[in-house]
């Protein structure tokens, strides 16, 4: 099937089989790797990208449905070489360690500010229910989310993929 | 040297790569050619093979070959497994079953495609015909004469008996005013890295060397083991540990898979990919604990502990993984725990059963340990009705006893355990919480507070103790600009060593942690390491980074005084630059020596061109870390779930080179731990089937499940090495897990409940809450 999948801004078009999940499309037909796969069953949330604004587990997404969507993965973040506030923050904060599920925690959280400008701690642990990290103990994950509002309320920025 | 940057809390040197996704692990490698792997797995835990029909699969568009067991039984040599326990039973397994299967999820055929759903396809087109043979999961039932045999050429299911006794238990327990026991279940737990596991392997031209890139802890013990099992040189191999993302233990390890991609890769002249699923995941990467401990104490009167005896019964799996049968035995090195027990008996079976491996998990057979002993502490305590704190207390060895010989056979390098406790206990305001408790109490709710003092064995290890060396590697190269390389054995996959040893590194040698380059995982570029785990990689491999830096110094000394006109004796590190000692004010720029070290037209006599630097520590022996938890649960009425609505530690890791990194392990430590106490476990039924083969099954713990944690540190150097340190990556795992098992029992103590086995789910307690009277 013929597609047109947007990513970060760019369009991609490919013949696809319908089965390709849309994690596979990102990952292997668009060469954009930050994207990773924890678990293919929805549970960990590493794979979570933004399709036209909503976060989604694209392990769970056939390519085929996000035909004509703008879909922003972590690649998409920084821009001119900013790291986007949420990026600094994880740093900053030490929210993570190995690394493998921060680009879906990052997503995830992107999606928690977009609704939510200063979300309390219980908040932004419910919205990060759906995304699992086996290093950090979680607790430095609300510090960096909870200094990202912080800077984004300070110096609001356009929403990413923007 | 001063400290400019040793104990500050730097951000990390790896993370803008991984935040900004641009990092590489395993399944980020592609490659012109590159065939994918798929596995056909056993859907039975116990069976004969009868036939295996891989017609269809072969037919299959885009597959290039499908093997089964007699192909790699031929061709490739065993799963390799260490350790020697006398009269052991060593189960022997090829890449992929022969004739048998011993688990759900164990090997038979790999196929290998042009892609990953074609091969996922053609491994499901595989046909087997299996007959069944009777299982046994329970390793109880495996130890009684008549129960299912998994190995026809072993008399019974026993693989071995270990143990020890020191001291006189029979004249302790003899002597004992009170004496308690319990049994203590560590279920089985699976590690759960967030990236699964998973392998490419390809020859790469010119001349064919076969180059492996695995998620692994361990590189270089990878490519001794894989060269053995694929049959090629290990000069003719690399292993590479690209980004890795966790391992828990779980990635150190040799694998079949791994061994079937590098044999793939040979015999198809491809580069080959092989990326674990989940459910494969749960299925076949090792499992960790699965320990049965039947404990006695005793005791006088005050509380002062005279003996101990354990019976353990360790469930090892099906097969040995690389430390299957070691891990369960360092639960008896650390039985006694934090105190003074002066006669300990131990005894442990090792038993084979129809499921996964067991072997390394976070902590690995000293979490079993602690839990053991803070538990019956606890028993001990209600029985004596001493304060938990109290009877802790009264059985710590003094600081002025280190190093202290414990009965577990093993010596204590240094510690304050009173002083950790006393400081848990006034951050947790304890005494407050005890008032609130009696408080709530009265009004019909239930709160508990739970307490552990911990201690664990770390820095693994010395050689002597370890079954493929203890020591580590470190290289440091200051290279003509100035900046410096650092090579280490050591191979962290999230602990951040790239910052910490830079940190170490910028402080000895004056420059800055930007001016310094730590590479690992590589096995092409680094000397012969062992690896990260056992809270090693700083104590054991940063120290080996630290003496290589020492050798280097004294080299930049002996050419800065030959400058100088003074002698090397009078010459130290100052930022930036080499000063005379005095106070005279003559220096040299550091550059300016380094680059004497390779212009070389003016060295010193003796002394050799260049500046590099290749130390092997062998430590003397291992570091114990300490500290004590406390722990607030409240349990609701209605559900039974118990609420941790504080946490506090206090952990004692030596000297911290980074607190943010010592923070973040302590964290996620924690987690992990509170998780084996309330929600984690791996459940087969009695036919050996796997109830939790997916993380909808396999209950992870989530950010809302905890309140924010209370962290402090005591600071007790390790004698042990130059650095003082002694490791913090088990700490929070070990330390958690019997302080909210001991929080959830104090809850229910006025329900007359002693004990309650972990996971402690909301349904046992809601169970106890609903169908007692509370006193």
């Amino acid at each position: 099937m013929h597609v047109k999948i947007r990513i970060n801004g760019k369009p991609y078009e490919k013949d696809i089989d319908p089965r390709l999940l849309l994690t596979h499309f990102i990952r292997d037909l668009a060469g954009l790797t930050g994207t990773h796969i924890g678990c293919e069953t929805s549970i960990c949330g590493a794979c979570t990208v933004l399709a036209n604004g909503l976060a989604v587990k694209s392990c769970t997404m056939f390519a085929v449905q996000a035909d004509g969507v703008d879909v922003v993965t972590i690649e998409g973040m920084a821009r001119d070489g900013q790291l986007h506030p949420l990026q600094e923050s994880f740093w900053e904060e030490h929210g993570l360690q190995c690394g493998y599920c921060t680009p879906g925690m990052i997503m995830c959280a992107h999606q928690l500010l977009a609704r939510n400008t200063a979300p309390t701690d219980t908040e932004i642990r419910d919205a990060l229910g759906g995304n699992l990290c086996r290093c950090t103990g979680y607790q430095n994950i609300v510090a960096a989310v909870r200094s990202a509002a912080g800077k984004l309320k300070r110096e609001p920025r356009i929403a990413a993929g923007d | 040297m001063t400290q400019r940057y040793v104990g500050q809390a730097l951000k990390r040197k790896e993370d803008p790569r991984l935040v900004s996704g641009t990092s590489s692990y395993v399944d980020d490698i592609s490659m012109p050619g590159m065939l994918h792997m798929a596995i056909t797995r056993s859907i039975h835990a116990h069976a004969r093979i009868k036939r295996i029909d891989i017609s269809k699969a072969q037919r299959l568009p885009g597959v290039h070959a499908v093997i089964t067991g007699e192909e790699v039984a031929a061709n490739c040599g065993p799963v390799p497994s260490a350790g020697e326990i006398p009269n052991m039973k060593r189960p022997q397994r090829y890449l992929l079953a022969v004739s048998k299967v011993r688990f759900v999820g164990e090997p038979i055929a790999a196929v290998v495609a042009a892609d990953k759903y074609i091969a996922r396809d053609a491994a499901d087109f595989i046909e087997i015909e299996y007959e069944p043979l009777p299982a046994v999961v329970n390793p109880e039932k495996a130890m009684q004469p008549g129960s299912p045999r998994l190995y026809d050429e072993f008399s019974d299911n026993v693989s071995y008996h270990f143990g020890f006794e020191s001291g006189n238990t029979e004249e302790a327990f003899k002597s004992a005013n009170v004496v308690v026991k319990e049994r203590f279940i560590n279920q089985r737990l699976a590690p759960i890295a967030m990236e699964t596991r998973g392998a490419v392997a390809t020859l790469q031209m010119p001349d064919n060397e076969l180059v492996i890139w695995s998620s692994t802890q361990i590189p270089h013990l990878l490519r001794t083991q894989l060269a053995l099992m694929v049959r090629v040189p290990e000069n003719r191999m690399r292993v590479i540990a690209p980004e890795v993302g966790g391992g828990f233990g779980s990635k150190l390890n040799v694998y079949a898979e791994e061994g079937l991609v590098a044999y793939l890769a040979k015999k198809t002249g491809h580069p080959v990919k092989w990326i674990e699923s989940r459910r494969e995941n749960i299925a076949a990467t090792i499992h960790g604990r699965d320990q049965i401990d039947d404990v006695e104490l005793a005791l006088k009167k005050d509380g002062t502990i005279l003996g101990m005896r354990v019976k353990s019964i360790a469930d090892l799996g099906a097969y040995f993984q690389l430390l299957t049968p070691i891990i369960p035995t360092l639960t008896g090195l650390l039985a006694p725990g934090a105190y003074k027990v002066p006669a300990l008996k131990f005894d442990q079976v090792g038993v084979l059963t129809n499921k996964m491996a067991t072997d390394a998990y976070r902590g690995a057979g000293r979490p079993e340990a602690t839990y053991l002993i803070e538990r019956i502490m606890d028993v001990a305590a209600q029985k004596l009705k001493l304060d938990p704190a109290e009877l802790r207390r009264r059985n710590f060895p003094r600081p002025n006893e280190f190093p202290y010989k414990t009965s577990g056979g093993v010596i204590y390098d240094s510690a304050d355990y009173e002083k950790a406790l006393d400081r848990a206990l006034e951050l947790a305001d304890y005494k407050g919480l005890r008032l609130k408790q009696a408080e709530l109490w009265k009004q019909g709710k239930y709160m508990g507070i739970g307490l552990s003092s911990y201690v664990e064995i770390c820095a693994m290890g010395p050689s002597t103790a370890m079954p493929a060396g203890g020591w580590e590697s470190g290289t440091v190269r200051i290279e003509p600009s100035g900046k410096v390389t650092v090579l280490t054995g050591a191979s962290p996959h999230g602990q951040g060593q790239e910052t910490s040893f830079a940190q170490i590194a910028a402080d000895e040698l004056g420059i800055t942690p930007d001016d310094v380059v730590v590479i690992h995982g590589d096995t092409a570029r680094i000397p012969y390491g062992i690896g990260t785990f056992g809270s090693r990689a700083t104590a054991v491999g940063g120290t080996a980074m630290f003496l290589a830096i020492q050798d280097l110094k004294e080299k930049m000394k002996k050419i800065a005084a030959h400058l100088l006109e003074t002698t090397p004796d009078k010459m130290e590190f100052s930022p930036g630059k080499l000063v005379v000692k005095g106070g005279s004010g003559r220096s040299i720029n550091y550059t300016e020596v380094v680059g004497a070290a390779y212009m070389a037209r003016n060295l010193p006599p003796g002394v050799e061109p260049g500046l590099e630097a290749t130390r092997f520590f062998e430590p003397s022996n291992f570091t114990f870390p300490f500290g004590t938890h406390v722990c607030v649960v409240e349990l609701d009425w209605e559900t039974g779930e118990p609420k941790i609505t504080k946490y506090v530690a206090v952990d004692d890791c030596g000297n911290v080179i980074n607190p943010l990194l010592v923070e973040g392990q302590v964290h996620g430590g924690i987690v992990q731990g509170v998780a084996q106490a309330l929600h984690e476990e791996v459940v087969y039924d009695e036919n050996g089937q796997l109830l939790t083969g997916s993380l909808m099954d396999y209950a992870l713990p989530r950010a809302h499940d905890f309140p924010e944690f209370e962290l402090d540190r005591t600071v007790t150097p390790s004698p042990v090495n130059p650095l003082g340190v002694k490791g913090v990556g088990e700490a929070g795992t070990i330390g958690s897990t019997p302080a909210v098992v001991n929080a959830v029992v104090d809850a229910l103590a006025p329900f007359g409940v002693t004990h309650i086995d972990m996971p402690v789910r909301s349904e046992k307690v809601w169970k106890i809450l609903k169908g007692r009277k509370a006193s």
